[in-house]
């Protein structure tokens, strides 16, 4: 199958299709004022993403767009932005499944702007290093594998893929920048859920803080746009209920915590 | 003063770094954002090239050993089965394995009924397996915590920076870079001692613009992205090489890979219907649920191979990689291309590279990254 010339029938094209859609991008550089919306018109295909169309509109008519990406698979959490204001990772993001008329794009919120689509992730990072999550898990393996001599036994990498996607959604986060955060409170749930080395009940404590686990207003909204099933606002409730039942057991003497 | 923010260009940043050089990369868009981020995630043992390549299947398990002691936590280490289906695959068995012993590759012959029940996914009509160190790498994270280490030793890494020309005082000398800051749209020079190309498949576009070719063919493959993991160790066709041979679990996906054409113009790649159909059909050769799995993602990689134009699928160009020292090859000074290779031997791309630029600095300092222990991927955001 390996084609001598490049084919044609391109599932994510960006030219020759005969359908075009206008997107309207945020646009900003340093030493301006803010930001403003530039309309560029981008043909589609039926696989075409919103990520092909950026890096299509950078390619063939404006060099000076830029934007984060890398892995084009949901995996690396670079491309993380708010399309029609929804958050969304471009590249999972079809056009086609779109509704409708102009497609907006804009950054994440919350985080400091670089420049266009480009946000400075540090603060996110701030944040979700808090808590010293692996980026390897133990568990969750097929159930029935048996695993391979030499092989300690199987393991996988976590499901958080660090987009920010949630800090941008949280409307907690949009009002009080101290608030840790639905990332860095999912990862102290999965540490806790599965300790390995780590401190757990430094986790417990850093997460039982009125700018921690007691902040979230249950809005939910975190894990309606999380891409990577990591379900931050179940992972909240959960720390809620760790820390409420260890007070119990705390103020009955029934146990030492955690 | 290096060109280009890929596996490559971070490692290079990171050895020079650690050897005390001043060190500049410019990158134009995001680190990563080039070949590096997009590859199906495989640190390879080098049992794939062990039959025709033994150069590269040495290379690739020494790199594998290595990665693992500098870069701990960064990978999934649930080993890989090469999985004949065929007779022919069958026969073709003891070669490979032979091959694999004399590239010092740790393998282990797996019967089927063993192979079923390591990997309860597998086509039952599976004739025999082997075992070998293969992984499952983040594209990104890996790279990155070599960008982070380099920082944090005093590299200046640009990411948003394009080179749009090179400075030369005459046609036979680089002394640095000309930049976009596509962040405030500044334009201006980057003066350098050495101005080290590794844009990948962009590297013949920079060469060019110092006045040299360089015999880089982008080499386009597809890969798709299934949701579910559909095994626990990395799943290869045991035979010579072809498309859709190969199956990794990452995260929550399975990627499939891959196919092979070639290109000139890397910021141009299709994601062709028929390749992705392939990668299900050829995949669920292997795994047989695939074929009902769901697509989370279809995408293309450029491969930076070196070769000769007029190849036409990219296989038969080398994967191995090359430093170009274009003051000995071509005349001009100041200015070395680094092509070809793969995520896996990144760090001995970076050492050979290091290498030839310490040799034309007059720098008498050793590569001591086999033996430091890279910062973790977040430490670069800090």
């Amino acid at each position: 199958m390996s084609s001598p010339v490049e084919p044609a029938n391109d599932t994510h094209a960006t030219s020759g299709t005969g359908r075009s859609v206008r997107f309207r991008v945020s646009r900003f550089k340093r030493g301006d004022r803010k930001p403003h919306y530039q309309d560029y018109a981008v043909e589609v295909a039926p696989g075409t993403t919103v990520l092909d169309a950026l890096t299509a509109i950078r390619r063939d008519q404006d060099p000076t767009l830029i934007l984060r990406h890398s892995c084009y698979h949901a995996s690396c959490g670079t491309c993380g932005m708010r399309v029609n204001d929804t958050e969304v990772l471009a590249c999972v993001t079809e056009v086609a499944g779109l509704d409708g008329g102009t497609v907006k794009v804009d950054p994440i919120a919350n985080q400091r702007l670089v420049a266009d689509l480009v946000t400075d992730m540090v603060d996110f990072y701030d944040k979700f290093t808090a808590v010293d999550q692996p980026l390897v898990r133990d568990s969750d393996a097929i159930p029935a594998a048996t695993v391979p001599p030499g092989v300690p036994g199987f393991t996988r990498f976590e499901n958080c893929i660090e987009c920010g996607l949630c800090l941008s959604a949280c409307p907690i986060v949009a009002t009080d920048p101290r608030y840790l955060g639905p990332a860095g409170l999912a990862a102290a749930q999965r540490v806790l859920e599965e300790p390995r080395e780590a401190d757990a009940f430094s986790v417990l404590r850093l997460t039982d803080d009125p700018q921690a686990a007691w902040r979230c207003h249950l809005a939910f909204e975190c894990t309606a746009v999380c891409p990577s099933n990591v379900d931050p606002a179940g992972a909240i409730m959960f720390l809620r209920r760790r820390l409420a039942s260890d007070r119990v057991k705390s103020i009955f003497g029934s146990g030492r915590r955690p | 003063m290096i060109v280009g923010g890929g596996g490559t260009g971070g490692a290079l940043a990171h050895d020079l770094a650690l050897r005390g050089l001043r060190i500049t990369l410019v990158e134009r868009g995001e680190i990563t954002s080039g070949t590096t981020g997009r590859h199906h995630g495989l640190l390879h043992s080098g049992a794939r090239y062990a039959v025709k390549d033994r150069e590269s299947a040495v290379e690739c398990i020494e790199e594998n050993r290595i990665l693992r002691t500098i870069a701990p936590g960064s990978f999934e280490l649930n080993d890989g089965l090469f999985v004949a289906l065929t007779d022919e695959e069958a026969d073709y068995e003891k070669l490979f394995f032979e091959s694999c012993e004399a590239s010092q590759i740790p393998a282990r012959r797996v019967s089927r009924a063993e192979a079923l029940r390591l990997e309860p996914n597998l086509n039952p009509d599976l004739r025999c397996a082997v075992q070998v160190p293969d992984g499952t790498m983040d594209a990104m994270r890996l790279p990155l915590r070599f960008f982070a280490t380099a920082r944090r030793n005093g590299a200046d890494i640009r990411p948003f920076t394009e080179v749009v020309g090179m400075s030369m005082t005459t046609p036979k000398r680089v002394d640095g870079v000309q930049v976009v800051d596509r962040a405030s749209g500044r334009r201006y020079d980057i003066g350098a001692d050495l101005v080290v190309n590794a844009a990948g498949p962009w590297g013949e576009k920079i060469a060019r613009m110092g006045g040299v070719d360089v015999p880089i063919q982008p080499s386009p493959g597809i890969l798709v992205a299934v949701r579910g993991r559909f095994a626990n160790m990395v799943i290869n066709r045991l035979h010579a090489s072809g498309d859709g041979d190969i199956v990794v679990p990452q995260r929550e996906l399975s990627v499939i890979g891959t196919s092979s054409w070639v290109t000139d113009d890397p910021d141009h790649l299709a994601v062709p219907a028929d390749h992705v159909e392939a990668m299900f059909r050829e995949g669920s050769a292997m795994i047989p649920s695939l074929r009902g799995a769901t697509m989370r993602a279809s995408w293309s990689a450029a491969r930076p191979l070196i070769g000769e134009r007029g190849a036409s699928t990219g296989r038969e160009l080398s994967r191995t990689f090359k430093c170009f020292d274009h003051e000995a090859e071509d005349g001009v000074s100041g200015f070395i291309t680094i092509a070809g290779g793969k995520a896996t031997t990144l760090r001995a791309m970076a050492e050979a590279t290091a290498d030839m630029v310490c040799r034309k600095l007059g720098v008498d300092r050793p590569c001591a990254t086999r033996n430091t222990e890279l910062l973790p991927h977040t430490a670069y955001y800090a």
